[in-house]
């Protein structure tokens, strides 16, 4: 206030004009208060939660060489890791995306008893601890379990190995495609359905050439989401997995081990490896719901 | 995950279904069958294992004292971390919602981030800036504070997890609501605070209260996370997660299922009232949306 | 109370919503800021209000009886703003929707609960809502709603009354009679008003004044008499009722269009210029023969008989349509049927050159 009373009339306009010019736009000129303070929180709140402990990580990563980095992501009983966890995860996303779509279908398009008891459970998996789901699951399908009673004759092992693994990562999983879909199939104009009935297009074909295609997108987003989830998944699956080394030892898990193990660098290594493949499939899914925006032309 | 501030449903497609009878029941069918078999089995399977010697054998789980440990330390965790996340949320929440500034997605990502990256790695973070041999680790010990491998280190690696559930489910609502009835109030004379308690707070109620329980049931459930840096000292940094494991690595089944039918029943409250809440908050953005015009 | 908007201007990034807009209001009047969609009407209003900030500018000035309000904010202006939505506050009923603004005055300018009680019943009397207090907006009706947001505004007493386009989202009837209301309410309290619309009739019908906008400027300001019968622009004259438009040059004093022309003796005599003649419909006659006077041939095509004035549309022998409304005597007069074939001659014309208007 000061410096602006101590100049002339006409200094003052040049000058007030030349910060006008100068100002960094970051933010329009809002009536509403608060902004500087919630702001600020904010970027605190996320500082010191998120951004200081993750540089934490990449900080004791850079102090890998890349040859010592690569050794580690590398080892054999590493890549048997990547190897299971990977088709584990994508084998359960494909079982979700099938169910996902039929269940979906039928609690968006069909009435029946039970219906809303359904569509409340589906988020079951969401709202269940994963260690409650972990040993549950275990105690289904181990040898002496309800399940595994009966597929222990037949030859079939379902827990203590990659079948049971991929069980878990369904159950966790199973969310995420039927509640990307329902908003999407409840969207679909029943008229496009009668117009092509009306030319007609047998339900198949109307199926095939009308539905699937604006159901194709959020059916990605769902498989992605539900890979994404259990790529890192731990709880559930740590139980009925078995740990073995080489045969039925999840990546996360390895982690932990390496952690124990005071192998902080073998940890981080690996942390970064599972860090990227998330943020691809992050990039993935914000590009499938881009392309999904486009195509529905949402108001 | 379910957002009941996006998926207002446009009730197209209520009309009787065109597919075939067979077909329908064939769908309904799997349907059932599916999530019979990956979701209620589970579920039932907690409550028919705790309860598989009786009664008397489920509250004998009870009886002991490192279990009560756990809940306390559970309870205690979920109750630092909810209040600390709901201040975020709301903050987040009004910068993003009421205020147009660069780097918005940008923010809204790294919000959106702990849902990106394994729990192991949530945990993980944490030990590498805490741990003995972490980055602020010396320092830690030189001044005799344990944050790993003691009740601070679970609170925040729980914090860690939970945020984002408050603050995404406020972030599209209050978006949706737009700033016209704050303005309202400005222009009437009511300052920044009035304004926020009186007019923001009660049309956000049914969204924040849906955050608080997902990150209740978050927070009280998370695993892997704390897993990493507890240290599984019984009696002195275990949730109830982590009792459940340490019971059923010890054989003790009816115990950890019993221990899991709490989470379980959680689980089951917390589904409830998500439920509900869907459904009241869905009714507040119809109702925000169309004004009527019948008679003057 | 008097404002003054001085040299304002507001951009929106690349997007210019105000262009060095000046205006004056005087106490007590009621002004219609009237425009298409993207005038810039809203924004000058809000920033008015206090909800924008003009562009930073040491020449602009927006004066509330001769002081500068510029800096401050839209909770010290005392402005009553009443939202196109209504911006009700869904929480809260109708009593308290109005009791708001005295509610959140400081501690020692907030009046009794008595005395708030009392001034929000004679409110909701004035709004003809005596009984409704206890509802919430849900339980409204659209005009209900503009009414309380209405009543909420002035339990203020506030300096200047400000309405963004109030009844835009309401049905013809409904807009109606809230108009009338509007105008009775404006003369009893004599608070200085300023009511954003694009609905002609509505600036026309209930305004003192009104402010033409077009494209972030103010094309003319005037009363609903000058403006309609003495437009400023191309574009007033456009946008305030029907018009035939026709295309041609002067020369000469003579503006030549086509088939025929007509005498302009207030041009000037210069070279030959381009120029626009616009004619009200209402401003044209039909004649059975042609009587010496400047007129065009044409043909009957449509009638439409219903209403005060008989609504012909005809062809013209070079192919334009023009609009012709006649008075019902008149009309009876002429005995018009579909095809007949008559003449069209101006009775009063405005002119409109590119650089000038006469």
């Amino acid at each position: 206030m000061s410096l602006a009373s101590s100049l002339s009339a006409g200094e003052r306009t040049s000058v007030s004009r030349w910060l006008w010019f100068n100002r960094i736009r970051f933010k329009q000129h809002s009536v509403l208060p608060g902004f500087g303070l919630t702001m600020g929180f904010t970027l605190l709140y996320l500082g010191l939660i998120v951004l200081l402990p993750l540089s934490a990580m990449f900080l004791r990563a850079a102090g890998l060489t890349p040859a010592k980095f690569w050794e580690i992501i590398s080892a054999p009983r590493v890549v048997a890791s990547y190897k299971l966890t990977f088709g584990a995860s994508l084998a359960a996303a494909l079982v979700n995306s099938v169910f996902g779509f039929i269940v979906a279908w039928s609690l968006v398009r069909y009435r029946f008893p039970g219906r809303k008891i359904l569509d409340a459970l589906i988020d079951l998996p969401f709202a269940l601890p994963t260690a409650v789901s972990g040993i549950a699951l275990c105690a289904i399908y181990a040898k002496t379990g309800w399940i595994g009673q009966y597929l222990h004759p037949l030859g079939i092992k379902a827990a203590f190995s990659p079948l049971g693994i991929t069980i878990a990562l369904t159950f966790i999983g199973l969310p995420f495609v039927v509640r990307t879909l329902q908003p999407a199939i409840e969207e679909l104009d029943g008229e496009t359905e009668e117009a092509a009935a009306s030319l007609g297009a047998s339900r198949w074909q109307t199926f095939l050439r009308v539905i699937v295609p604006s159901l194709l997108p959020p059916l990605l987003t769902g498989f992605a989401m539900a890979f994404a989830r259990a790529l890192g998944e731990y709880g559930s699956v740590v139980f009925i997995a078995g740990n073995q080394p080489m045969k039925t030892e999840i990546t996360s898990l390895l982690i932990i081990t390496k952690l124990e193990q005071y192998d902080y660098a073998g940890a981080t290594a690996l942390a970064i490896v599972m860090l990227l493949a998330s943020f691809v499939l992050l990039l993935a899914i914000n590009v499938l719901q881009w392309w999904t925006g486009r195509a529905y032309h949402k108001q | 995950m379910s957002h009941p501030s996006a998926a207002i449903s446009g009730g197209k497609n209520r009309r009787a279904a065109n597919d075939p009878l067979w077909l329908q029941s064939l769908l309904i069918s799997l349907s059932l069958g599916f999530v019979g078999l990956m979701l209620v089995l589970p579920l039932s399977i907690v409550f028919i294992e705790a309860f598989r010697d009786g009664i008397g054998a489920y509250l004998k789980s009870f009886d002991d004292s490192a279990a009560w440990e756990a809940i306390k330390l559970t309870v205690i965790s979920s109750a630092i971390a909810i209040p600390l996340n709901l201040t975020f949320g709301l903050a987040a929440a009004w910068a993003i919602a009421k205020f147009d500034f660069k780097g918005k997605s940008l923010l809204i990502t790294l919000i959106d981030l702990p849902f990106a990256v394994s729990p192991v790695i949530s945990g993980l973070i944490y030990v590498l800036l805490f741990g003995l041999q972490g980055w602020l680790g010396p320092w830690l010990a030189a001044h005799n504070i344990r944050i790993i491998f003691a009740v601070p280190g679970i609170v925040l690696a729980t914090i860690f997890v939970t945020f984002p559930f408050i603050a995404r489910e406020l972030i599209p609502l209050m978006q949706q609501q737009g700033s016209d009835e704050e303005q309202a109030a400005l222009s009437l004379g009511a300052g920044g605070w009035q304004t926020f308690w009186r007019v923001t707070l009660p049309n956000i109620k049914w969204g924040l209260l849906y955050g608080v329980i997902l990150c209740n049931a978050r927070a009280m459930g998370e695993f892997g996370a704390v897993s990493v840096v507890s240290g599984h000292i019984r009696g002195k940094t275990n949730t109830v997660p982590l009792h459940v494991e340490i019971l059923y690595n010890e054989y003790n089944v009816v115990a950890a299922f019993a221990m899991a039918s709490l989470l379980a029943l959680l689980g089951l409250v917390t589904l409830a009232a998500k439920t509900y809440l869907e459904w009241k908050v869905q009714q507040e953005l119809q109702s925000s949306l169309e004004p009527s015009s019948a008679e003057a | 109370m008097s404002i003054d908007v001085r040299n304002v201007t507001k951009t929106f990034g690349s997007y210019t919503a105000l262009s060095n807009v000046n205006l004056q209001v005087k106490d007590g009047e009621l002004v219609a800021l009237l425009g298409p969609s993207g005038s810039g009407k809203t924004t000058l209003l809000r920033i008015i209000a206090g909800l924008e900030i003009p562009d930073d500018n040491p020449d602009s000035s927006i004066l509330f009886h001769g002081e500068d309000v510029a800096r401050r904010q839209v909770g010290e202006r005392q402005v009553g703003f009443v939202f196109q939505h209504y911006a009700l506050f869904k929480h809260m009923s109708v009593f308290e929707n109005i009791a708001f603004g005295l509610r959140v005055r400081p501690r020692h300018l907030r009046p009794s609960n008595d005395v708030i009680a009392d001034k929000v019943n004679r409110l909701l009397k004035l709004i003809q809502l005596e009984n409704l207090g206890k509802r919430f907006p849900a339980q409204l009706s659209g005009g209900q709603r503009q009414r309380v947001a209405l009543a909420r505004a002035l339990a203020i007493e506030p300096r200047v009354l400000l309405l963004d386009e109030p009844f835009g989202a309401l049905d013809a009837k409904v807009r109606q009679g809230l108009r009338n209301w509007l105008r009775r309410l404006h003369d009893e309290l004599h608070v200085t008003s300023i009511l954003v619309t694009h609905d002609q009739e509505e600036a026309l019908e209930v305004a003192d004044r009104v402010v033409v906008m077009n494209n972030a400027r103010i094309e003319q300001v005037g009363t609903p008499s000058e403006v309609f019968h003495n437009p400023a622009s191309e574009f007033v004259m456009d946008f305030l009722g029907n018009v035939n438009v026709f295309r041609g040059r002067i020369e000469n004093g003579f503006a030549e269009l086509g088939h025929f022309s007509l005498k302009v003796p207030h041009l000037p005599k210069s070279e030959a210029q381009d120029a626009n003649v616009y004619i009200r419909p209402h401003e044209l006659e039909i004649e059975l023969q042609a009587n010496g006077t400047p007129s065009l041939p044409a043909t009957v095509a449509r009638i439409n008989p219903a209403g005060s004035y008989a609504k012909i549309a005809l062809a013209a022998s070079d192919g334009r349509e023009l609009q012709v409304d006649l008075p019902f005597e008149r009309f009876s007069e002429l005995n018009l049927h579909l095809g007949d074939h008559v003449f069209v001659s101006p009775k009063k014309v405005r002119v409109f050159v590119p650089e000038y208007v006469i």
